[in-house]
């Protein structure tokens, strides 16, 4: 039985200017969440990522975005049919990366039921702690979205098997 | 068809960043060169004007795979230099630490980076789809390594509880209890997985390496001992310079590292193995000799035995330290720092780890030498890959390439580390040049 019924994950880097999009996201949807939904910070380490995601019924992934779109734009992904492209998200060659992470558990078997993934795109990863502004304006906006995702994901838990579309 | 000149862009399943040259004409090798062009991180320089005490928590960040090996060598080469002592319960802290280190380094490449070659996986996401439980087992042993470190360390990346003297603080043995429940699990993993890779199939390649690795008087090696090659090498680590030089080549950030005299050199597990089988737990060798391994390998593409035989033991000298575990009265010797040059050398999962500081008698550092294993290994690599690429010429080219890869990841190189330096020449607009002031003197 997974622990937790709608998980929020924040992945980024901090001082890393846009990369730090997706914590903003999951701290400033902490205090809000409603019961049964959760949300932490991640690093996005592959390996541990996963097995945060094997813990949860449902869960929403959020992270900067790194693929020549427009800063601020926003992207959603339903990752239960299949992963999101793999060089849309900043990785690093020392580790796994997300994409790499929701296809292993993908192949373990360990995805939860629902998940979704948030990429906002951004302009600037060097070090600094400084956001563009149209990737602020979209850490609001997905902020909404997320929080409106989990009450939806909740709600849909709660009906019986057979009623569930 | 004759196979042509080839490169490899970027290695796939390496930690870093490099790539591979192979040079081919009239059938027959002209040069192979492993590039690295990770870009170097100067971690030598700005060292210099920083306090000895912040030398484990500063080279932690050349790796995020082995940063205990990078903050075990720094502190005992300050301790080197101050004649600070540390034993009993904290050297075996120490040991304890290593051995996480150990398990979770060579498990994530055992499972996730190497064996997806010998079962012909382009990636071990496609592995994890036919092999769903060999992996998860892989997955719960580096967790198991993972734990050790965050216990002992304080933190699973980049351990926050490593200081000069000691720690910062020591476990009870109440705490350790649930890890050596873990590890009782994970020896019993650690020996399915010597038996798992045994069967894999090894390409008939051997060679005669100098293996260069510490031998202690008693122990498996990890922080300290004698440095000793199968050459008749056998210096204290204090000498490491005479014996040892660093050359920066065209065709890599990081410095090529060659025995004076004799030329390139082969650290990391298999060279433990042949320097130190006589020193594994009883249960590693019998293990090990299971495993159709002798007292001595020179099959690069039987590291993955050894890496598992490896595991093994660090699994049962673990449970071995955690038994005999009283909590020291305290979490750290006194350190005075002095003005004094200090050596310190213990074994990374890859191979041996030099550090070299030299201290003022306010305790700042002077001057720092940083050689990583990976550094160490590049010539042998390309060696290896010349030796590789004659023997297998007849080979297709797209599979005689994917063989060259292969043979590169029989060494798990660390490419972070291995760009840690680079002799930067001062140029107009560098602020950090050789022979400036330190800071804050």
């Amino acid at each position: 039985m997974k622990s937790k019924p709608v998980l929020i994950i924040g992945v980024g880097t901090a001082y890393r200017n846009d990369d730090a999009a997706g914590l903003i996201v999951a701290e400033r949807l902490k205090a809000r969440l409603p019961e049964g939904a959760s949300a932490i910070i991640h690093e996005g380490e592959g390996v541990s990522l996963m097995e945060q995601l094997a813990d949860a019924e449902a869960a929403v992934l959020i992270d900067a975005m790194c693929s020549g779109a427009e800063p601020g734009t926003i992207r959603r992904f339903d990752a239960g049919a299949q992963s999101p492209p793999a060089q849309m998200f900043r990785h690093s060659t020392h580790a796994i990366g997300i994409a790499e992470a929701i296809e292993l558990g993908r192949a373990l078997r360990k995805l939860p039921r629902r998940l979704i993934v948030y990429g906002i795109e951004g302009r600037n990863f060097d070090a600094g702690t400084q956001l563009a502004p149209a990737v602020e304006a979209s850490i609001e906006t997905v902020t909404h979205r997320v929080l409106e995702e989990a009450h939806q994901l909740l709600a849909s838990e709660e009906l019986p098997a057979e009623t569930r579309s | 068809m004759k196979p042509k000149t080839f490169k490899v862009d970027m290695l796939a399943r390496v930690e870093g960043e490099g790539g591979l040259y192979v040079k081919l004409k009239n059938n027959t090798v002209a040069d192979v060169q492993l590039k690295i062009f990770e870009p170097p991180r100067f971690f030598e320089a700005f060292l210099r004007g920083r306090r000895f005490e912040e030398v484990p928590d500063i080279t932690a960040r050349i790796c995020g795979i082995c940063p205990v090996a990078y903050q075990m060598s720094a502190v005992h080469a300050m301790e080197n230099a101050f004649g600070v002592k540390v034993e009993g319960q904290l050297r075996a802290l120490r040991r304890l630490l290593y051995c996480g280190e150990w398990i979770e380094s060579h498990v994530l490449h055992i499972y996730m980076l190497h064996a997806p070659d010998f079962l012909g996986y382009p990636d071990a996401i496609q592995m994890a789809r036919d092999h769903s439980e060999v992996v998860q087992r892989g997955l719960r042993l580096k967790k198991t390594g993972n734990e050790i470190v965050r216990l002992v360390g304080g933190r699973e990346v980049h351990p926050i509880n490593v200081r000069v003297g000691g720690f910062y603080k020591v476990p009870t043995r109440r705490e350790l209890e649930p890890l050596a429940e873990q590890l009782k699990w994970a020896r019993d993993a650690a020996l399915e997985t010597v038996r798992f890779v045994a069967k894999l199939p090894f390409p008939d390649f051997e060679h005669d390496y100098v293996f260069v690795a510490l031998r202690h008087p008693e122990e498996y090696p990890y922080n300290e001992g004698h440095l000793v090659s199968n050459d008749g090498l056998d210096i204290s680590i204090d000498h490491y310079d005479k014996y040892f030089t660093e050359e920066h080549v065209e065709h890599s950030n990081a410095l090529h590292s060659t025995l004076k005299n004799t030329g390139a050199y082969f650290v990391g597990p298999l060279a433990r193995y042949n320097l130190n089988f006589d020193r594994l737990s009883s249960l590693a060798q019998e293990a090990a000799r299971e495993a159709g391994l002798g007292s001595g390998c020179r099959n690069p593409f039987q590291s993955i035995v050894v890496r598992a035989v490896e595991t093994l033991y660090a699994c049962d000298e673990a449970l071995r330290i955690i038994d005999q575990y009283e909590p020291p009265p305290v979490a750290a010797v006194d350190v005075h720092p002095r003005a004094a040059t200090g050596y310190g050398c213990t074994e990374a999962p890859r191979g041996m780890l030099y550090h070299r500081y030299k201290v003022s008698d306010e305790g700042l550092i002077l001057d720092a030498k940083i050689v990583p294993p990976t550094s160490q290994n590049q010539k042998v690599i390309e060696q290896d890959v010349t030796q590789f690429v004659t023997k297998y010429l007849a080979l297709p080219q797209e599979e005689l390439q994917w063989k060259c890869e292969q043979a590169i990841r029989n060494y798990d190189p660390c490419i972070s580390c291995a760009t840690h330096f680079l002799k930067l020449e001062i140029s107009e607009q560098q602020a950090i040049g050789n022979g400036q002031k330190p800071m804050g003197g």
